[in-house]
């Protein structure tokens, strides 16, 4: 009898255990390939068969930081730091804006009930779900009568696009999830609704807000066609950058892989950091919402 | 009326579109007098408090504190102490900076701060408490923290919405012998609302029932029970529950009595008992051994016991059932009593409107 308990219970851990490994070999491969070929030279990639073994070589970051791409064909300038940079700031930048005009409202949704209030959160969600392809020829004409093309400012204003949406509907669920009662009883103290708001609802949700902001951080960085249209080369992110990467004498595949590594840098740092707001916040607000 | 201290509310009403939360509240409440809210759930009682706190949007009507009207202000400057069902503690704050907040919104000095909450901290038995954080706090630690906030401040008016649901029937019972002493020294007037009959007894100066929406009587505990305004009333005030008989017209009786089962109970001359409904207090009914003249007999078919009372299950011959309360050992179970029921103490209503038809003097107040 209590063989068997054993045995019920110790294969299900096994099997569970080894569904684990599969799925994370399926997805952490790409990711290790990926760094190992940042290592490689362009031949030592292209050989059939590829090697296991090899010298790493540290070319494809030298030639990133450095900024000049040695080819077959000879030299070619590079601005990968530069967009990098632009990466950073435009991601940095939108989510900064969206939390501060994102967090009010999601409060005010969660709050209070006003006309046309529901149709307004869903019109703004719905930007999540059209493909900015429809926006995007548009907004290309407007931005350039108004001399927002190739402007952080313009990019900061269309990543709103991205970044508003998920910070505003993850952010009203969790602070519909917060008793109304323990800022009525701020308020009967003698406090006004702002400090309310200051000192209780922000500091409450706050991993819901840090995990919106998180997710949005991703999903800016990641973004790829709005700024490939509207911005030029001195304003591109890594993401339309890598473009430059596909040369007249061929893909240069060691210093994509050593770009990829670099460009994931700083998103992976931050979701480690985040981890714990980051699946609490999922669970607790974008799932449950 | 508006040089009167205290708390007076004036045709407050409260409806999101036809729905009509409350309507035609008004009463008046002195300094030191506790008022409980006494109804079911659902009924309007803590809008009636938001309402008053400044925190419901759709109030309309008065509000008067101390003889200032409030109504145009917002809940920070009424000057209110509020205790919530749910303690609505803050959860990132410890416990002394909870009882802080309303100190610090006035910008009392630190010294002057310190003082009072070591002195309410004291009174309430929460000193050892005041550094641990909301969710290391036990029910009843929150709930004694949740007043201590709403005591600290000594505010004008106190409004307690149901503080002793969250707790357990222990700390409860304590409560329920402190809170008048604690609401007496705060001096404040005072909304104690409640679903629970034994706490308005305990705790109420008077008692507002609010049924629907409407207050439908506002008495002392005592006066409510005794003389109920309608059949509705009379059944929520009290525990054991009421026992309710329709009467049916009687011939022949001579028209100075009627009865349930062979009970005959003397009432009013010119009562025919025709739509009527007549309700017994369970310790109206008096238990005998033996047959008495008037006594009619039942059987006994279960019993309850209840505090130093016992509640007991009664069948008449005619196949009524009644609740009795009596102090002392009662009979075993299936056995064969005598009851008889004190006349003068029942009561009777009218059947088509649940209104108590009135013999002797009742103050009742119907909207």
């Amino acid at each position: 009898m209590a063989r068997s308990d054993v045995r019920a219970a110790g294969l299900p851990r096994f099997l569970r255990a080894f569904a684990l490994v599969l799925v994370l070999i399926f997805f952490l491969f790409p990711i290790a390939w990926i760094f190992l070929m940042s290592f490689q030279s362009n031949e030592q990639i292209l050989r059939i068969p590829p090697h296991l073994l090899f010298t790493p070589t540290l070319m494809n970051y030298r030639a990133l930081i450095s900024g000049k791409l040695i080819t077959a064909a000879g030299s070619l300038d590079l601005p990968f730091m530069r967009n990098l940079g632009n990466s950073a700031l435009l991601s940095a930048a939108s989510v900064a804006l969206s939390l501060l005009l994102g967090v009010p409202a999601a409060y005010a949704f969660a709050r209070f009930r006003f006309r046309l209030g529901e149709n307004i959160a869903f019109t703004l969600l719905s930007f999540r779900f059209a493909p900015p392809l429809l926006v995007l020829l548009p907004l290309s004409l407007y931005f350039q009568e108004l001399g927002l093309a190739n402007t952080y400012v313009g990019l900061i204003w269309v990543y709103q696009l991205i970044c508003l949406p998920l910070i505003l509907w993850i952010v009203r669920s969790y602070f519909e999830d917060l008793s109304p009662d323990v800022e009525y009883a701020y308020r009967v103290d003698g406090h006004s609704w702002w400090r309310a708001f200051t000192r209780i609802a922000i500091p409450l949700a706050g991993p819901g807000i840090a995990a919106a902001g998180l997710l949005a951080f991703i999903f800016a960085w990641n973004n790829f066609v709005f700024a490939l249209i509207l911005a030029s080369a001195d304003k591109q992110p890594v993401t339309v950058g890598a473009l430059a990467f596909v040369t007249a004498s061929g893909i240069q595949y060691g210093q994509i892989a050593a770009a990829i590594v670099l460009s994931i840098l700083p998103t992976l740092a931050l979701a480690l950091y985040a981890q714990r707001w980051l699946v609490e916040g999922l669970s607790l607000g974008a799932v449950k919402g | 009326m508006s040089a009167r201290e205290g708390l007076v509310v004036r045709r407050i009403a409260v409806s999101y579109g036809r729905n009509h939360l409350l309507r035609g509240i008004d009463f008046a409440i002195a300094p030191g007098e506790t008022l409980v809210l006494f109804g079911p759930s659902g009924t309007g009682k803590t809008v009636l408090l938001r309402a008053i706190a400044g925190l419901e949007p759709a109030a309309r009507g008065e509000v008067w504190i101390d003889g200032r009207d409030v109504s145009a202000l917002g809940p920070e400057a009424r000057a209110t102490g509020m205790a919530f069902q749910n303690f609505a503690l803050y959860p990132h704050m410890s416990a002394r900076e909870n009882i802080r907040s309303p100190l610090a919104a006035r910008g009392v000095g630190k010294a002057e701060t310190e003082q009072k909450i070591a002195k309410i901290a004291e009174l309430l038995r929460i000193q050892h408490v005041l550094d641990h954080a909301p969710r290391e706090l036990s029910n009843g630690q929150k709930q004694r923290t949740a007043l201590a906030r709403a005591l600290v401040g000594e505010p004008r008016i106190l409004l307690l919405d149901d503080p002793l649901r969250n707790v357990d029937a222990k700390l409860r019972y304590e409560m329920r012998l402190e809170l008048p002493r604690l609401l007496r020294a705060a001096g404040a007037a005072t909304i104690y609302v409640t679903q629970d009959y034994r706490e308005a007894m305990a705790l109420g100066d008077r008692v507002a029932i609010l049924l629907d929406g409407v207050i439908r009587q506002i008495d002392t505990p005592e006066a409510i029970y005794d003389r109920p305004a309608t059949i509705a009333i009379a059944r929520l005030f009290g525990d054991p529950p009421i026992n309710l008989f329709p009467l049916r017209p009687q011939v022949g009786a001579g028209g100075a009595g009627m009865e349930i089962g062979g009970l005959a109970l003397p009432m009013a001359e010119d009562e025919s008992g025709e739509g009527r409904v007549l309700g017994l207090r369970p310790e109206t009914i008096t238990l005998h051994r033996e047959g008495l003249s008037g006594a009619v007999r039942a059987t006994l078919i279960a019993i309850t016991p209840l505090h130093e009372r016992v509640v007991l299950l009664l069948r008449l011959a005619s196949g009524e059932e009644m609740v009795a309360s009596v102090t002392g050992a009662p009979p075993e179970p299936g056995s064969d009593v005598w009851i008889t029921a004190d006349g003068a103490r029942a009561l009777l209503f009218d059947a088509a409107s649940g209104m108590r038809i009135a013999a002797g003097p009742v103050r009742e107040m119907v909207a």
